[in-house]
């Protein structure tokens, strides 16, 4: 597999890192608000359910500015990943997240078998044939090992309705 | 003597017919898990999980266990032929094992590291047999101080003992602590950090963590770097086990070195990827043969293969007695008995004799049903790294969102899912561990109850984990923990100071 473009340009891996401890600790930020609002001192039954938390939160906002403060330091110009890997990661990303937020509709056989096609006939360039076996086998098997062996039940949609699953 | 009965009792469970189907199931499983790229130990579990839902709880964790081991096994395959870790704990045997394969020495390589997992392995079912009914009688008298010390303890083993920088530890495993919070609190039943959202009322499922940091995050970095496999042929026959089998024993010493190092580092929840470096690395400096190390010499095969394995296996050993688990996989393990209705920790021991020792039995057997499996299926395991990724991948993206879908019978776990898996390769990318994280996720409630209920008791005062001295040495060896790598600095110095 290639890495897409041969380009050796891509975002600083100290930006980016900068970014990431930024928005740890904004979560952190949000786990303290969360906590004071569930109450953080002593009330009758001891302490209150964000007395915890609310150290915690402490803990991801004090240690991301010490991370922060250490990846600024340090003198790196390492790059992040280069734009054709990053493309290379987001041609995953992106199918994944529309295959994961068609499924509750579609259901999960479908969508899975549309996913794979998609995936081994745009990124795989392979024949039909085999994109075909693959792409309904897979969701074949799945059905005969967790719906009627293991009694696990998945997300159906239309299809399964209309062929009485 | 009464370990021995409950050990034999724990054989006849183990032997029955279903559970040896389970076992040789998991095994296989396991080690296709082990050798696919994105699928590891930790989330291969969780996501066939679910499949044991309608299983007695017993066969059940055989057969997750030996999914443990069938990948412990698997990882050491790719490693050495395609030069690719399959696994983290892994990467220290390609070091040698692929020089061995480029030389024509394939089949000794794999030979040499499938039986130095086993000799590992078994050294550390041999101690959870011998000090796991011990640890746990001992932790029965345990209050709620001395929980929240061996959880400080075990968290702070992380900070002090992994490669990556504290804070970043810290900083993951607060965030692990802080996910683990959201939803019900357990105490005081008051809702919290919901934000008035009604998904989030129970809280995060670390399954789902799980699979979408480890499996989707790990695909998503395996096509960062464009993966393309090249790798040697396996080919083992008898004379060259019965031939390499007849080297091994030279290296007793490297053998039972890792060993010890395996099985500390998996108590302690440093887990197998730390003990497998340290152990070739100490092989190294100790080895006559050291300056060869790198070049394709057994023992730096022999060497991090067995600590890996001791540490795996270790690992189940505070998971079993104190309900710590010791690595990601055994956090999943953990999980999956919660589910099937049992209260993990010291009274495992003694309400549940039958699961306990028909697991520490079916390690036994588990292990050396692996070691047969892949000595003679190891070209079948080979050629499944053949398949191209773009068929791979998929394929798992799939499996991932079952195994996360099936969990809670939710499709918003489905998007959490690839939440968690974009994030977990930011991270990783970013030098943060994901193992501190998946544990605090899963023993934060746990962790936070103890701590509260302990400071009910002392009305506030953080002096109750000093009030004796059972818990004030279980904090202090925490707080040593917490400053190694700083204690390691300074005595080094002082050292240099005076020589």
């Amino acid at each position: 597999m290639t890495t897409g473009s041969s380009s050796s340009t891509g975002p600083a891996h100290r930006l980016v890192e900068a970014g990431i401890t930024g928005l740890i600790a904004l979560f952190g930020a949000v786990v303290i608000y969360g906590s004071v609002k569930a109450g953080i001192n002593w009330g009758s039954e001891g302490p209150r359910a964000g007395f915890f938390p609310f150290y915690i939160g402490i803990f991801i906002v004090a240690s991301s500015a010490i991370n922060l403060w250490n990846g600024l330091r340090e003198d790196n110009d390492a790059l992040f990943a280069e734009w054709g890997q990053l493309r290379q990661v987001m041609s995953v990303v992106v199918p994944t997240a529309i295959y994961v937020g068609v499924m509750p509709f579609a259901g999960l056989y479908l969508a899975s078998a549309v996913f794979i096609g998609w995936f081994m006939r745009w990124l795989g360039k392979y024949r039909w044939v085999t994109v075909l076996a693959v792409s309904l086998g897979m969701p074949i098997v799945t059905y005969f090992i967790f719906e009627r062996w293991f009694l696990v039940p998945l997300p159906k949609g239309p299809v399964e309705e209309w062929l009485g699953l | 003597m009464e370990e021995l009965a409950n050990l034999f009792q724990g054989f006849a469970i183990a032997l029955q017919p279903f559970n040896i189907m389970v076992m040789v199931l998991g095994i296989v499983l396991g080690v296709v898990i082990g050798v696919l790229p994105g699928l590891g130990g930790a989330n291969g579990v969780a996501i066939l999980l679910p499949l044991t839902f309608s299983m007695p709880p017993t066969s059940a964790i055989i057969m997750l266990s030996c999914i443990y081991w069938g990948a412990l096994f698997g990882g050491a395959i790719t490693s050495i032929l395609f030069n690719i870790p399959g696994e983290p704990w892994s990467v220290a045997t390609t070091f040698d094992g692929y020089p061995m394969a480029q030389q024509g020495k394939a089949g000794e390589a794999l030979t040499a590291a499938f039986t130095s997992s086993f000799v590992g392995a078994l050294f550390a079912v041999v101690m959870i047999t011998l000090v796991a009914p011990l640890v746990a009688s001992f932790a029965l008298r345990f209050g709620p101080a001395e929980k929240f010390a061996v959880y400080f303890l075990a968290f702070c083993s992380f900070v002090g003992l992994s490669k990556e920088p504290p804070f970043k530890t810290i900083a993951a495993m607060m965030m692990g602590f802080a996910l683990a919070a959201v939803g019900l609190d357990s105490i005081t039943g008051q809702l919290r950090l919901t934000f008035g959202f009604t998904e989030m009322l129970n809280g995060f499922d670390f399954l789902i963590a799980v699979i979408g940091l480890f499996g989707i995050g790990e695909i998503l970095l395996t096509m960062e770097e464009g993966l393309s496999f090249r790798g040697g042929k396996a080919k083992i026959n008898l004379r060259v086990v019965v031939q390499t089998w007849k080297e091994l024993p030279a290296y007793w010493m490297t053998s039972l070195r890792s060993c010890l190092i395996g099985c500390w580092m998996g108590i302690t929840p440093a887990g197998a990827t730390p003990a497998s470096f340290m152990s070739y690395g100490i092989a190294k400096r100790m080895s006559k043969k050291g300056n060869n190390f790198g070049k394709g010499e057994i023992e730096g095969v022999v060497a991090p293969e067995t600590a890996a394995h001791a540490a795996g296996t270790a690992a189940l050993l505070p998971m079993l007695s104190l309900g710590v688990p010791g690595s990601p996989t055994a956090a999943v393990l953990l999980g999956g008995l919660l589910i099937w209705g049992l209260q993990p920790g010291p009274m495992l021991f003694v309400e549940q004799k039958e699961f306990v020792w028909g697991l520490i039995a079916s390690m036994y057997l588990g292990n050396l049903v692996g070691l047969i499996v892949v000595l003679t299926c190891v070209p079948i395991f080979a050629a499944i790294l053949r398949i191209p990724f773009s068929i791979i991948a998929p394929l798992i993206l799939v499996l991932c969102a079952i195994g996360a879908y099936s969990v809670h019978s939710s499709t918003f776990d489905v998007i959490l899912m690839l939440v968690f898996g974009v994030i977990g390769y930011l991270l990783k990318k970013c030098n943060y561990p994901l193992a501190p994280l998946v544990l605090a996720i899963v023993l934060g409630d746990k962790a936070e109850e103890a701590f509260r209920q302990s400071l009910l008791g002392s009305q506030g005062s953080l002096g109750i984990f000093f009030s004796n001295a059972l818990v004030s040495t279980i904090m202090i060896l925490g707080l040593i923990a917490l400053f190694w790598s700083v204690i390691q600095q300074g005595y080094t110095r002082l050292r240099g100071a005076t020589a």
